[in-house]
């Protein structure tokens, strides 16, 4: 039994006794020992075998979700500890009461959260147990996750190589085995593109339908939660136990979730697939378009129909998404002042001077780009040629996408126009990066749900399927990703890492 | 030099009277220990979002239709980014270009005559933090407490002419928002607070003056004060021939005079953008008609009808109607006593002179109106007198006794019983001869002296019109 199995065989083998919730912990503990010397996806363990970090471990932490859930955590569904005693991790971006927080950045270290992200309460109440934080792009502004402040994290198909971003360390933990499922955070792709390079399940759920209380915020209207896991089943499973209302997030939606499980019927015939030739531009490479194109046909065999779409907006959204997340990010980004916690610059000679000395060397360069970006943008004389046109481009975008499903029930797209690059191959061209984002962007910019799932492997570098969904329509977008997944047969991919380790 | 007309505009901030904070659930608490009503809410802790108090709207919509706004069938909040240790987000959630009120106004009456002060808008915002600084220099501190505190800000229309005319408006403001219960608007303790922006021209131009801007006045009186010595300030300066530079001013109470604190190139660009985490919110015909329901009769109409249904001067009505627990406070007691007028001059003498002096609202006191009205009652029917009552009302505050218990324990009863004077007073008359002589050689005065007497010798308790009868009566007699 490992975590490439699936959270269903894990609950199963607790249930009859075949495993108990600490031999899962510890199989985490040592997978973890064993490889992230070479992967290093994670920032912090929970547990004292922890090698890089020691000081900010918290043992206690394994025992205490083990045993109890958080108290208060309440709206979880019917089978409220689904997920009890299932080792996780979470993205460096969430709040962990009690234990260090540092969004992926020099200027939150040392941060101690008083209270845990609404996401790992409800984590908790169903009984999973955190193994620790994962490393990502600092305040999630990069696809690489180089642009983490304490180091690179590699893609365990091949150490050489990014494990995309900016969740790579959620990617690259649930890949390498070291966790059944993580949960990272998507502003433009930064679940899904990742899980592309690291041949994983990747779920951005609607906005709204996970809670971003306790989100350490990049881009309040783009970011949502969610999980990385080895199947979409699993996907299901972790988005069940987080996803509804919570008071404590305002925009958070007034739905009740349905049973993603009970979608998952590996029925697919008269479903409707939208094509749109946006999506496979000249920057999608030809091996990505021939593999996404050969799981659009096994689709197509399984009984949908396919049809082309148009989203004309399309090619106005990168723009449009580099004017709105860097603006909502340099107020988001303000408060990192060294008034009040995390670092504090010393030797400063007045108010200013410390705000100045704080936020120059905290910050690394992608940030400091991106804060001047956004504060550029909301500046007096330029707020109506850039943010507010901006908004105007997203209302297109969205308008598109309505178009769209009014004649089709999922859009399938590449998730990303590339397989993993190397490190450093595109650190010195920041536009470039960005282009990694192109074909998940728009979905933020339109507040969709969507998901990518393994489709093949290209000179033994995984490859990303998109399938993007109507408005709180996970529960299609689960079936189609579950259909393809079971018929094609690839799932779980599991990277040839020396030095595996068993229960 | 022409003549010059003074033009000013007021900024009123006044903190809504709500329990729990405008984004989080965190007590309004004041004098807590610094940092002890906060959460991560407050505090700006990394991934906390913000979730409006539907009171604070509530309360802010009252205000808004109680000064004549009209309120938009929806709104949203924007952030106003500026660094500064009192904002823990660095950004304060406000309100930009889509406030919940517009296009007001309210009266005021100046000089026997009623003007019309418009209201440009107002609209919710949070509080800010308190900064103190070390006394050595090494330090400042932050009390995150007052974070987050619902304020709704208020913006007049340049339509006010003098410092007079400034202090009235913002003693009606006061009065409207006190009596639909917004805020309690005490200037001096900051839930109610002023700056003003003050500008010359020469009489009959239209464009406006270089203006100034003035804070820190922190009482009605510093408003009228610090606006009146700006206007003279700025008079000064234009009679010799020089300019008005565009400042902010500090008023100092203890010198008397505005100082620069900051001139217009220090301005900030605040870079206001909708607040991504609060979404819009949509106010229905039915939620506005709601909270116009609330709203009680206003200061201004509520002295008309003073005036006209209980038959007070303008005067009285006036004074009575500068809050509404006093306005109430009468109403209820001119309810139970004959005469209307002589409730207002109870409360307006003693009671507001008791209030003075104790530094206490109406209802703090221990006499209620209905204790109040059985007092100018008993006077009324001839129980007591006039004399006795005013004594009685110290005791009554004092003590929290009703009339009837005092006048029972003290035994003040009035004596009324002629034959009873009669005989104190044949004793007075007897004892005093010489005032009688006086009085019968024409000498009015005598017959004072002798009422008096009878006053002492019955410890005030004696009816003084009977005691004046019967004198002369056995005077006369006797003659």
């Amino acid at each position: 039994m490992d975590f490439f199995s699936g959270i269903e065989e894990l609950r199963a083998g607790l249930a009859k006794r075949e495993v108990t919730a600490t031999e899962l912990a510890d199989l985490s503990l040592r997978r973890i020992a064993a490889l992230d010397d070479r992967v290093h996806a994670f920032l912090r363990v929970s547990a004292n075998r922890d090698h890089r970090v020691a000081n900010m471990d918290n043992p206690a932490a394994v025992t205490a979700a083990a045993n109890k859930p958080a108290a208060g955590a309440a709206n979880t569904p019917a089978g409220a500890r689904m997920l009890d005693g299932i080792p996780y991790a979470l993205k460096d971006n969430m709040c962990t009461q009690g234990i260090e927080t540092t969004c992926g950045s020099r200027i939150l270290q040392g941060y101690i959260p008083p209270y845990s992200a609404t996401a790992v309460e409800r984590l908790n109440a169903a009984g999973a147990v955190l193994m620790g934080k994962l490393n990502m792009d600092e305040f999630a502004m990069g696809s690489s996750t180089e642009n983490s402040g304490f180091f690179s994290t590699r893609n365990p198909w091949d150490l050489e190589r990014v494990p995309g971003g900016s969740s790579g360390g959620a990617a690259a933990a649930v890949a390498a085995g070291m966790v059944p499922f993580a949960l990272g955070s998507d502003t433009g792709g930064s679940i899904r593109q990742p899980a592309a390079f690291c041949g994983v399940v990747g779920l951005k759920p609607s906005y709204g339908l996970v809670s971003r209380y306790g989100l350490v915020a990049f881009a309040s209207s783009l970011d949502q939660i969610g999980p990385l896991t080895h199947s979409v089943a699993d996907a299901a499973i972790v988005l069940q136990a987080i996803a509804g209302r919570d008071r404590r997030d305002s925009t958070s939606a007034d739905i009740q979730p349905p049973d993603y499980r009970a979608a998952l019927t590996g029925d697919v015939r008269g479903l409707r697939i939208g094509i749109a030739s946006e999506y496979f531009g000249p920057s999608v490479e030809v091996g990505v378009r021939e593999t996404v194109t050969k799981a659009i046909a096994l689709l197509e065999q399984l009984g949908a129909t396919v049809s082309s779409v148009s989203l004309p907006a399309t090619e106005y959204a990168l723009a449009a998404y580099y004017l709105i997340a860097p603006a909502e990010a340099s107020s988001n980004l303000a408060r990192y002042d060294g008034v009040r916690y995390g670092l504090r610059a010393g030797a400063a000679e007045n108010l200013l001077d410390m705000y100045e000395k704080t936020r120059s060397s905290g910050f690394g360069p992608e940030v400091k780009r991106r804060i001047l970006i956004g504060t550029y943008a909301l500046s007096a004389g330029y707020y109506d040629a850039y943010y507010k046109r901006a908004q105007q481009v997203r209302t297109l975008i969205r308008q598109d996408f309505s178009n769209a499903f009014a004649s089709v029930d999922v859009i399938v797209s590449p998730t990303a126009p590339t397989t993993a690059f190397r490190l450093g191959e595109k650190v010195q061209d920041p536009l470039t990066m960005y282009l990694s984002d192109i074909c998940t962007i728009p979905v933020n910019m339109a507040g969709l749900p969507a998901i990518s799932v393994p489709c093949g492997m290209i000179a033994g570098l995984p490859v990303g399927l998109q399938l993007i969904g109507r408005m709180f329509d996970e529960e299609t977008l689960l079936r189609v990703a579950h259909a393809y997944e079971q018929a094609a047969g690839m799932a779980p991919l599991r990277p040839d890492l020396a030095g595996e380790v068993e229960v | 030099m022409a003549a010059l007309e003074t033009v000013i505009g007021l900024e009123v901030h006044v903190e809504l009277g709500t329990k729990t904070k405008i984004f989080c659930s965190c007590a309004v608490a004041f004098g807590a220990p610094p940092n002890s009503r906060v959460c991560p809410v407050c505090m700006g802790s990394p991934g906390a979002l913000p979730v409006l108090n539907e009171q604070a709207l509530a309360l802010g919509i009252r205000a808004a239709l109680a000064l004549g706004c009209s309120v938009p069938a929806q709104s949203k909040f924007d952030r106003k980014n500026y660094f500064y240790p009192d904002s823990p987000k660095a950004y304060q959630i406000s309100q930009y270009d889509e406030p919940i009120g517009q296009h007001g106004f309210i009266e005021i009456e100046i000089a026997g005559e009623k003007k019309r002060i418009g209201v440009t808008r107002v609209h919710l915002e949070e509080d800010a933090g308190k900064l103190s600084h070390s006394p050595y220099g090494e330090a400042s501190f932050v009390d995150l407490n007052r974070v987050g505190i619902p304020l709704l800000e208020i913006v007049s229309e340049p339509d006010l002419r003098s410092a007079e005319e400034a202090r009235l408006y913002l003693e009606e403001i006061r009065s409207i928002l006190q009596y639909c219960l917004v805020s309690e608007c005490k200037m001096e303790e900051g839930s109610l607070r002023c700056d003003a922006n003050i500008s010359l021209r020469p009489m009959g131009q239209r464009e406006f003056g270089t203006k100034t801007e003035i804070k820190n006045m922190n009482s009605f009186r510093n408003v009228q004060r610090g606006l009146e010595y700006e206007q003279a300030r700025q008079a000064g300066l234009l009679a010799r021939g020089e300019r008005v530079v565009q400042q902010t001013l500090r008023w100092d109470e203890a010198t008397g005079a505005t100082l620069a604190m900051r001139s217009k190139e220090d301005a900030h660009d605040y870079r206001y953008f909708p607040d991504p985490d609060l979404p819009r919110f949509a106010l229905s015909a039915a939620y506005i008609a709601a909270r116009s329901q609330e709203i009680p009769e206003l200061p201004a109409k509520r002295r008309e009808r003073f005036e006209r249904e209980y038959g007070l001067p303008a005067y009285d009505a006036g004074v009575l109607t500068a809050s509404r627990g006093l306005a109430e406070f009468f109403e209820q007691t001119a309810q139970r006593v004959r005469d209307p007028k002589t409730a207002s001059n109870w409360i307006m003498g003693e009671l507001l002179a008791h209030l003075k002096a104790a530094t206490l609202e109406i209802a703090e006191i221990q006499v209620t109106p209905f204790a109040l009205a059985e007092l100018i009652s008993l006077i009324e029917d001839g129980t007591i007198s006039a004399k006795i009552a005013k004594t009685l009302l110290k005791d009554m505050l004092d003590s929290g006794k009703d009339a009837k218990t005092l006048i029972a324990e003290q035994g003040l009863v009035q004596i009324s019983d002629e034959g009873e004077l009669r005989e104190i007073a044949l004793r007075v008359l007897a004892a005093n001869s010489k005032s009688v002589d006086d009085y019968r050689a024409g000498k009015e005065k005598a017959l004072g002296a002798l009422i008096g007497q009878v006053m002492k010798e019955t410890r005030g308790k004696a009816n003084p019109q009977i005691v004046n009868r019967v004198i002369v009566q056995l005077i006369t007699d006797k003659g």
